[in-house]
């Protein structure tokens, strides 16, 4: 059984003539002015695939000018699989996107590099010192190898999260970027039972990774069958850009068969045009021509189509998850990826402010709301990300977790059936007829089967406002809950097998030397 | 067999089940015997009204409001039990007037003249009748007078008035006004609720309480019963 998510029924932002339109603006792209491509093996596979390539220098580098006709897109659009699954170290995790069903998925990312740790501490009323509050306090720090084990914990017990991409980069001394790719896939994969997708640091540790992948769940093919993991490629760069280390990454990834997304996250005003439909027509053609290059290294590799469109911040030219813009784009991109059939990876919850607290809520839910009712199939950074993906807190997280509860319930399909009516009908004349004419002995059935809402789980007493303290309390909970590791047998063959892996990370051991 | 009955009427009071075709809260007693269809059994089992009220009926209402403190229960919940409870206490009355067993007391309960808001004002009445409390609701928009007839005749012991509204609040403190012309305010203690009034305006007419809710009406008199004791 695979993990459920929601299925909507999506909201279009886009008229059918309008996404056609896009698409052709996209093709007419894709060949005039074309991408700029930096890797020269990307540039030979579209050259032997019938794109013309010609050679160019730009910024002293050595670079190929790619025009892709439509055709050979095209075809690469056939070719990628419809259908994608996901697998999990619980099977019961996986998750099947299906790039024609609008089923919703929620999950955490992307990696930041500071990591919000939260303290309650107690002021008393300077004016009436019998009253005192309890307020957070903030405190920023690098994220480590630890803080990315409690991330994964964490994401293992919210309800309503699908899949894990780890939240926050590893920064320790001993970490060193020939470790850091086996040590972040090791600390997510040990802490969740829900499937793991991973954006690579070194190209040389892929290999590391897929044979950790192998170990856990038992070979090559049972890799392919429940395919744990799966990789993020920022190939592009906007606009229009093939970068070479990346585009090296895809083209590997893709002869080993794992499902990759193929990402672009341009930003309207700067490195894409400002107007929704430039945005669109640019980010699709990057996309596409990713997609392509998947399909032409590996016909059917399958394939996520991502995107990450974001508007400008006019105040200092940064990533403005925040603007109402952004979830445009981003529901565009949804209809656009359903165009193609193919399951999308998309983008919401992403917040401008830096701490938790009443504008971090209104921004994310904005866009938590608004993309998931356009139903992309795979819905990234929607956990904890704070000031435009730089920060995580896990605190942010837990209160992400009971929006998506309300998000989830709200989605769901009215119940109007013949059968309903009926019993509707005996419950108004049964109630009618009573002295006290009220229905409340009809909310328990639809109570305790889980067909009614409960109210905010963080809600205060009184007039006061607790929600952050009592969702501190939750998130403590939640880690206190134990999570399945990965079994000591196959552990004990990891740290022998997989070369980089810190000690510290290892269960068995620690929990012996307690 | 007679803790047997008690047993699962305590335990049918807690799972809000009426009679048999009530299905509670987990479904898993569809088809058996309700709280009224076992305090039926324990009427025929002789089993003496006061241990079927005590360790039946009381006993599963503790329950119920322990799982509603703790948040387990809500509001549907309580009110399904106290409808229970109510209905074997309908059950229980005529034995409890024959063998002169004391009821917790009676409670006339109603929204003033001029005032149709009822939703509190049932819900209220079905706490107190769950509670053991012996409920005689005269509806909504009840003028002074019936209510004054009322307190005369019937004898209740306490008398709620619900209301809702600024304008219709202010005949609670005519109420009381009547009730001292006609020499009764001493024969009965007058609760008040609704989102008009508050414990100042209680005062300020001279309520004995004013209440935020049901289960704060039931604390009062509850506490007003350990005192007579
Ligand atoms: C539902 C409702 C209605 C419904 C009533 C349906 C019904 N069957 O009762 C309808 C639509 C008919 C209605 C009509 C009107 N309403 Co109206 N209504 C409400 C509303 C939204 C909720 C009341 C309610 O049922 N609450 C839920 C119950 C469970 O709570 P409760 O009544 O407070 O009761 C609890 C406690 O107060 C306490 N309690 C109550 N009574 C008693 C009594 C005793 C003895 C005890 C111990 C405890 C107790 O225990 C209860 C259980 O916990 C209130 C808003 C509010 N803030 O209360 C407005 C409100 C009361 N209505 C209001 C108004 C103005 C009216 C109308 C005049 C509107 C109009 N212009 O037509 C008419 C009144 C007509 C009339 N003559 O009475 C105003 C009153 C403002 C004011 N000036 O005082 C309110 C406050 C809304 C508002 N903010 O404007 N209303």
């Amino acid at each position: 059984m695979a993990r459920q998510g929601i299925l909507v029924e999506p909201y279009q932002r886009l008229k059918p003539e309008q996404v056609e339109r896009i698409h052709q603006a996209s093709l007419a792209i894709l060949t005039d002015p074309g991408m700029v491509c930096f890797n020269r093996t990307a540039a030979d596979i579209f050259g032997d695939s019938g794109a013309e390539v010609s050679s160019i220098e730009q910024g002293g580098a050595a670079c190929w000018l790619l025009k892709i006709p439509g055709k050979v897109v095209s075809e690469a659009l056939q070719a990628a699989p419809k259908v994608v699954k996901l697998g999990a170290r619980d099977e019961n995790n996986c998750l099947i996107l299906d790039g024609s069903e609008p089923r919703v998925h929620f999950v955490s990312g992307s990696e930041t590099n500071i990591w919000l740790d939260v303290d309650f501490q107690t002021y008393v009323k300077k004016s009436d010192p019998n009253i005192a509050v309890m307020l957070p306090e903030f405190h920023r720090r690098r994220g480590t190898v630890l803080d990315l084990c409690q991330a994964s914990h964490l994401c293992e017990h919210l309800e309503t999260l699908d899949a894990f991409i780890r939240p926050v980069n590893i920064q320790d001394k001993d970490i060193t970027e020939d470790n850091k790719d086996v040590n972040k896939c090791f600390a997510s994969l040990n802490n969740t039972t829900k499937h793991v997708m991973v954006g690579l640091t070194s190209l040389k540790q892929l290999d590391n990774v897929v044979n950790m992948a192998k170990l856990i769940v038992g070979g090559e093919e049972e890799l392919k069958e429940n395919p744990i993991i799966s990789f993020i490629t920022c190939l592009v760069k906007s606009p229009l850009q093939f970068v070479e280390d990346t585009t090296q990454t895809l083209i590997e990834i893709c002869q080993r068969g794992l499902p990759v997304v193929v990402s672009s996250a341009p930003q309207a005003g700067t490195t894409a045009p400002i107007k929704e439909d430039g945005i669109m027509a640019q980010i699709n053609a990057e996309v596409l021509a990713g997609i392509t290059l998947s399909q032409l290294v590996s016909k059917g590799t399958p394939v996520l189509y991502g995107t990450v469109p974001v508007r400008a911040r006019l105040d200092n030219l940064n990533d403005s998850y925040g603007a109402p813009e952004s979830s445009q784009y981003n529901i565009d991109c949804v209809q656009m990826a359903r165009f193609y059939k193919l399951p999308c990876y998309s983008t919401a919850g992403v917040c401008d402010t830096k701490i938790p607290g009443i504008q971090s809520s209104i921004e994310r839910l904005f866009s938590d709301i608004l993309v998931t009712l356009s139903g992309p199939q795979y819905l990234h950074c929607a956990y904890g990300l704070l000031d435009g993906n730089s920060t995580f807190c896990l605190l942010q997280a837990v209160l992400d977790d009971a929006h998506f509860q309300m998000i989830k319930f709200f989605v769901r399909p009215p119940w109007v059936s013949q059968a309903e009516i009926d019993d509707t009908l005996k419950q108004v004349r049964e109630v009618v007829a009573t002295p006290q004419k009220l229905y409340i002995r009809y909310i328990r059935p639809m109570l305790r089967s889980g067909q009614l809402s409960m109210s905010y789980p963080f809600e205060g007493d009184e007039e006061t406002d607790n929600v952050l303290a009592l969702a501190y309390e939750r998130m403590k909970q939640l880690l206190s809950q134990p999570v399945e590791h990965i079994n000591p047998v196959t552990t004990s063959r990891i740290f022998q097998e997989i070369p980089g892996i810190l000690p510290r990370l290892n269960v068995y051991e620690n929990r012996r030397e307690q | 067999m007679s803790e047997d009955i008690l047993a699962l009427l305590k335990e049918n009071v807690i799972q809000g089940r009426r009679t048999q075709d009530d299905e509670g809260i987990d479904d898993s007693m569809s088809g058996k015997p309700g709280v009224l269809e076992l305090t039926q059994l324990a009427l025929e089992n002789n089993i003496s009204l006061e241990t079927i009220i005590m360790q039946g009926l009381t006993a599963g209402m503790q329950v119920v409001g322990e799982k509603f403190t703790t948040k387990e229960y809500f509001i549907p919940d309580m009110l399904a039990s106290a409808e229970a409870v109510g209905g074997a206490m309908d059950m229980l009355k005529p034995h409890l007037e024959a063998s002169n067993v004391a009821t917790k007391g009676k409670f006339a309960i109603a929204t003033v003249k001029g005032d149709i808001h009822d939703i509190g004002k049932n819900i209220v009445a079905i706490l107190l009748r769950g509670a053991g409390y012996e409920v005689n609701d005269l509806g909504t928009d009840v003028p002074t007078e019936k209510i004054v007839e009322v307190i005369k005749e019937y004898k209740p012991d306490f008398l709620g008035l619900s209301a809702l509204l600024t304008t219709t609040m202010i005949i609670m403190g005519e109420i009381i006004e009547a009730l001292k012309e006609n020499g009764l305010r001493d024969k009965v203690k007058v609760l008040i609720g609704g989102a008009a009034v508050s414990d100042e305006y209680a005062q300020e007419i001279g309520a004995d309480a004013y209440c935020v809710d049901g289960f704060h009406a039931i604390k009062i008199l509850d506490a007003s019963q350990e005192a007579k004791a």
